[in-house]
Order: structure tokens, then sequence, then C-alpha cells
């Protein structure tokens, strides 16, 4: 099926992240959008062949499946950020990465290291491991069961293949990923470390301690990417607690800041590849993603109450009723 | 009875310095975090030897937790360095998610701690840190007593593949360990021999101790005096056989009797082999300003606190 993007609009006008997306899909010259950003949208068609594109937006479409079905499974869990962050963590995995999924060790050494830091969006990082070939995909059955390896949230205690880092406690996983990152600068080692942070999550102090961090040592073997879907547990980020112009802190922070669009899997990879060509210039990178939490699934969309709510069997039929099984169900 | 020659008085954050430079000079996975205290934890030399090695966090002590454990991936040995309250309650969360249950290989290395701080007063004299951070499964909690002590745990914590939290202090205290006596991390150490009483005591309260074992010495009391500086694990097979011997038993440390060091050895005794306890520790309060000696005075640290905790610990076995 064709998923149909944008169906729902945001209950907060003044939302920023709304005011970048609409922009985004107008194409408005005097739009908040930087005009990086759309000259990225006119190329993300020639970096990559449409073929593979399809062959990804098939694997997102089993992964959506893979995420409804787990936390339906075990009626807990957070499906909504899970399947907005969909298209980047395929694209981040199947295609952005080098790594060895066979060949899992901590240190990661030659490799592209991943950290998710908004640790509770776990089921979609659980399926594109387990789809890239870190562990069994069946092993996804096992989500938040006991004596299972796939925790509640991630965490290194079980020796789940692919985790590095403890995450479920918000705000840490920048300062870790620095640390990733300032130790492969010590080993010589080229390869890059990558990082998801929620939006809600920027609101942990930790976040900008690290931000000034980064920017002091020059830490810019690191791509950190915020999933901007502009919604937290209790409501819109502007109204829980907001983040104000988000582009320009970051760069008061020192940092280069990029924008895609996280649900067009082209953007996404053409966006992680200029951003990777941006690495080694002494400045750390991060990416402002704006997603549409619960995207896929169109009860879940427009609102922040599938944040971590599972569905129940009926909704959980109307869900894979919307998500197309291209890879076989675990 | 073995006679404890002072060798000098030093501060022990002066030995994790020189102990750093020389686990740092061994093993090039070494890397050394500081949040703006560099001076007053003696990580000058390290810094200025590896500046490569050596990361300014600036005051953002949840980051450098951060930061240290991430360092850990890529096979670096992190010793981060703050005072005690930021290196615990202040990053908690941090150092238990992203050290603790990460499993990560970070040192914890705290300086001033307890009341010997002095004239900063109860913001800065943390006297919870050794409970707080037991309590993290697969920590390691060590409390050196001198300078000598603390130099070698460093360089041990080094060779130690697991998350470590090393206290140590402020003031210029008496050096009276010999100088490279090996620290075997979980190991006691025994300073006397005797039958009537086991004093256990950890950090500063070990000159103390020795001191009050002297004092009983002259009035025929014999104690039994053991150096527990590593507070988990905790040497449990020592402390067994002493108070076998002695049948009881006097704790004492820098700290709050509430999770401390007293605590940890009365669990062991009431477990094993129950016998009369009395611990010479913070009294569930909080410190204030003043010199570390007129702390340790007011808050019943000092050598006569533990005489009398022996008398009243012995009159107790007596009558039991």
């Amino acid at each position: 099926m064709k998923l149909k993007r944008r169906k729902y609009k945001t209950k907060v006008p003044h939302s920023q992240a709304v005011r970048l997306f609409k922009s985004f899909q107008h194409c408005q010259a005097q739009s908040a959008i930087s005009s990086t950003f759309k000259a990225d949208l006119n190329q993300s068609n020639f970096n990559h062949s449409m073929a593979n594109s399809e062959e990804l937006k098939k694997i997102c479409s089993q992964v959506r499946r893979d995420i409804v079905r787990m936390v339906h499974a075990v009626s807990s869990g957070h499906p909504g950020g899970s399947l907005g962050c969909t298209e980047f963590m395929v694209a981040l995995y199947f295609e952005i990465l080098k790594h060895d999924p066979a060949h899992f060790e901590m240190d990661g050494t030659g490799q592209d290291l991943f950290f998710l830091s908004n640790g509770h969006i776990s089921p979609v990082w659980y399926s594109v491991l387990a789809r890239s070939g870190y562990f069994e995909v069946h092993e996804l059955a096992t989500f938040r069961k006991i004596n299972s390896r796939l925790q509640g949230h991630p965490t290194t205690h079980e020796g789940l293949p692919g985790v590095r880092a403890a995450s479920g406690s918000l705000g840490q996983g920048l300062s870790m990923a620095i640390g990733a990152a300032l130790a492969k600068k010590l080993n010589n080692d080229g390869r890059l470390v990558f990082s998801l942070h929620g939006d809600g999550e920027l609101q942990e102090g930790q976040i900008w301690e690290a931000a000034m961090f980064a920017a002091q040592h020059k830490v810019d073997n690191l791509i950190a990417t915020v999933d901007w879907n502009g919604r937290q547990i209790d409501g819109d980020v502007d109204d829980v607690l907001s983040l104000g112009d988000l582009k320009a802190k970051w760069e008061a922070f020192g940092w280069e800041v990029l924008e895609m669009d996280g649900n067009n899997i082209d953007n996404v990879i053409s966006v992680m590849e200029k951003a990777k060509s941006r690495c080694g210039k002494g400045i750390p990178i991060v990416i402002l993603m704006i997603t549409e939490m619960g995207y896929g699934v169109d009860f879940m969309m427009g609102t922040h109450k599938w944040h971590g709510v599972a569905p129940n069997d009926e909704q959980k039929k109307a869900a894979l009723s919307q998500l197309e099984e291209t890879l076989g169900d675990y | 009875m073995q006679k404890f020659e002072i060798t000098g008085h030093k501060d022990t954050r002066s030995g994790f310095g020189e102990g750093l430079l020389e686990i740092g000079r061994e093993n090039q996975q070494v890397v050394a975090l500081c949040a703006d205290l560099t001076g007053s934890l003696k990580m000058n030399a390290f810094a200025d030897e590896f500046p490569d090695r050596f990361f300014q966090s600036g005051v953002a002590e949840a980051n450098m937790v951060g930061v240290a454990a991430g360092l850990t991936i890529g096979g670096k040995i992190p010793f981060t360095g703050t005072f005690a309250n930021f290196s615990t309650g202040r990053v908690y969360d941090q150092v238990r998610q992203s050290i603790a249950y990460s499993g990560k290989n970070v040192k914890l290395c705290a300086s001033h701690a307890g009341l010997t701080l002095g004239e900063d007063g109860a913001t800065h004299q943390i006297l919870e840190d050794i409970g707080l951070m037991k309590m993290l499964p697969g920590m390691t909690v060590i409390n050196p007593c001198d300078f000598n002590q603390t130099k070698a745990a460093t360089v041990a914590v080094g060779k130690y593949n697991g998350p470590v939290y090393l206290r140590f202090g402020r003031p210029k205290v008496p050096v009276f360990i010999p100088e490279g006596q090996e620290f075997i991390i979980g190991k006691a150490l025994k300073i006397f021999n005797g039958s009537d009483v086991s004093i256990f005591a950890t950090g500063h309260l070990v000159w103390e101790a020795i001191q009050a074992a002297q004092i009983l010495q002259e009035r025929g009391i014999n104690a039994d005096v053991v150096n527990i500086h590593t507070i988990k694990p905790l040497d449990e097979t020592a402390i067994l056989e002493s108070v076998r011997k002695t049948k009881c038993a006097v704790t004492a440390e820098e700290h709050n009797y509430i999770g401390g060091l007293g605590e940890s050895i009365s669990s062991v005794l009431s477990r094993n082999f129950p016998a009369p306890l009395e611990m010479v520790a913070v009294k569930d309060t909080f410190g204030e300003s003043g010199t570390p000696d007129q702390l340790m005075e007011k808050y019943g640290l000092k050598k006569e606190n533990i005489v009398s905790a022996v008398d009243k610990v012995i009159a107790r076995k007596v009558n039991s």
C-alpha cells in the first residue's frame, strides 16, 4: 500500500516543527526551511537507485509490522516513536552504517557505531537489528517477556548483539556517543558514531552539557539525530516544555545543523550522506529530523496518545491491514 | 605490638595524582577526565604529560560520566575526577545506567570525601557516597587510608576490569603504609593482631584506629585492627576470622553510619556470626564548616571515640 504522508495536522499551529514541516511540503520560498535542506531534497533521488529505495520501503513496512506485533503481544511498549523513526532506522542499518552484524563485538573497531539514546523506541531498534542479522528474527517474540534479551529498554546486561549501552533514562546517550567517538579518534579509527535522540529528551540538561563538550573538543566524527516529532508523553512538546528555536540552539552550542524529512527514506539517505561528508571538519553534526509519531498506521498519527500505549486485538488487526507483509512476520 | 612509623604527612588525593600518572605511563589506554577541579584532584601531572588523553569536562559532571562510559567502547580505561559529592549523588542515575548497568570499565575517582573537606561545609561534605555506590550491582568501592595506599589503589584499579568508586580526601594526614605495598582489591589488610576486640577501619579513620589500639594496649586490651580499604567486595573471610577470635567488633569510618562500612560488617556478622558491634561513624546528620580536626572531634570520629566504643562493646560481650 502507499502511505499517505501527513494525513493529520498537529493541534499546535505554532509548533516550530510543524512550520518547518509545512514549509517542506509546500516548498515555499519564504519558509523556515533552510536552502541547504531544499537542495538535499532535490538531489535525493540521485544518490541511490530507486530499486534500492523500493527495497528499503519494503523493509520499512515489515519493520512496522514487527513493531505493532511486538507491543501488541505484551500489551506494553512504545509504538508511536518507533513507527515514526522506522525510515531512519532502516536507512541507517541497511544503507548508511558500515558494520558487521554477524560478528558483533563491543568495541566496534573499524565499524560505525550507533547509540539509541531514547531507549523507549526499542521495538524499532530490535526489529532492524534482527532484520539486518544481529540475531534471529524469531527472538523478537520474546520482547519484554521474562528471561528475554529484548528488555523493555535496551541493555548490554543480557548480551544482546548490537547494543553497546543501556538507555531508557533519558539524556545519557549523547555523552556516551561522544565518548565512543573520542575513543575512535584516539585509536585512529576513521569510522563514525551515530546517535538518535527524542525531542522531548532534549529537555534533559545533560544533553546540553554534552553539546557544549562536543563542540569544545571538536568531536567531528559524530552525527547525532533528533527525532523531532513534536510530541511527548503528556502532549505536544511546545505545550509541555518548549524547545524554542531548536536549530538556533544547536548552532549556538557550536554544532552544524542539518534538517531532513524522517519519513521520506530518499531524503533520509541523502541527508545522512551529506552529514557524513561534513564530518572531519572540527564541528559536531546534528540532524533535526521531522517525523510523524505513529507514521504508517493512520489512527496512531496526529496524536501523542500512542507514545507508550499498545494496540488491542482489534487495533492490531486494523494496523496490520495498513502494512504489507514483505519479508515474512517473525 | 608493631610500631607504625609516620613517614610524613600527605593528602590522599596526591596519592591519587601520582598513581594516575604511574598507571598512565604504564598503559596507554588510560585516559582521564576532570570537571574543572584538575588542581584539587592533583590531575595536573597526567594532563601535562598526556594532553591528548586528558579531557577537561567543565562543570558538567553528568556528561563527564557519560563520556567516560563511552570511552570504554574502544578499549579506553577512563578515570573521572571530581569531588565525592559530584562523583556520586549528583550523577547517580548516570553512574547507574551508563556505567554500572552498562557494565563499563570506568574509575570514578572522588576527592574531598567526608567531613575532612572542612570549611566548605555540608554542601560539599558528602557522608552518603559509600552507601550510594555500594548499592549499585557490580560496583567496587574502595576508600584507602593514606597517601601510599591511595597511590597503590589507583594503580590497582587501573589494572582491574570493571567499574570502581575510589574515594579519598583533601587534608594532609599521616603516611604510615609502606611505600610500594601491594594493593589487592577486596583483601583486607591486617594492621595489629589482638584477641580482645576487632576494630575495622577505613579511610582516614585507620590512623585513628591505630592510635586507639595503642591507647587500649596500655590498658591491657589487645585490639585486632583490620584495614578494610575495599568496602565492596567485602573481605568476609577476614572479618569473620577476626570476630570469631575476638567475639566483638567496632567499625570506624568517615561516613554516615547508615549505608557505610559499619552497616556492611553488621550484615556479615548477623548472617554468619552474631556478635556485639559498635559503630564509630556520623550519626545520620549533615556536616558543617570548620577545620577537619574540629569536625572530626565534634562528630565523634577521633581515636577517643574508638576507645569508648571498644569499652562499650567489650562490656556488651562480657554481659551477653
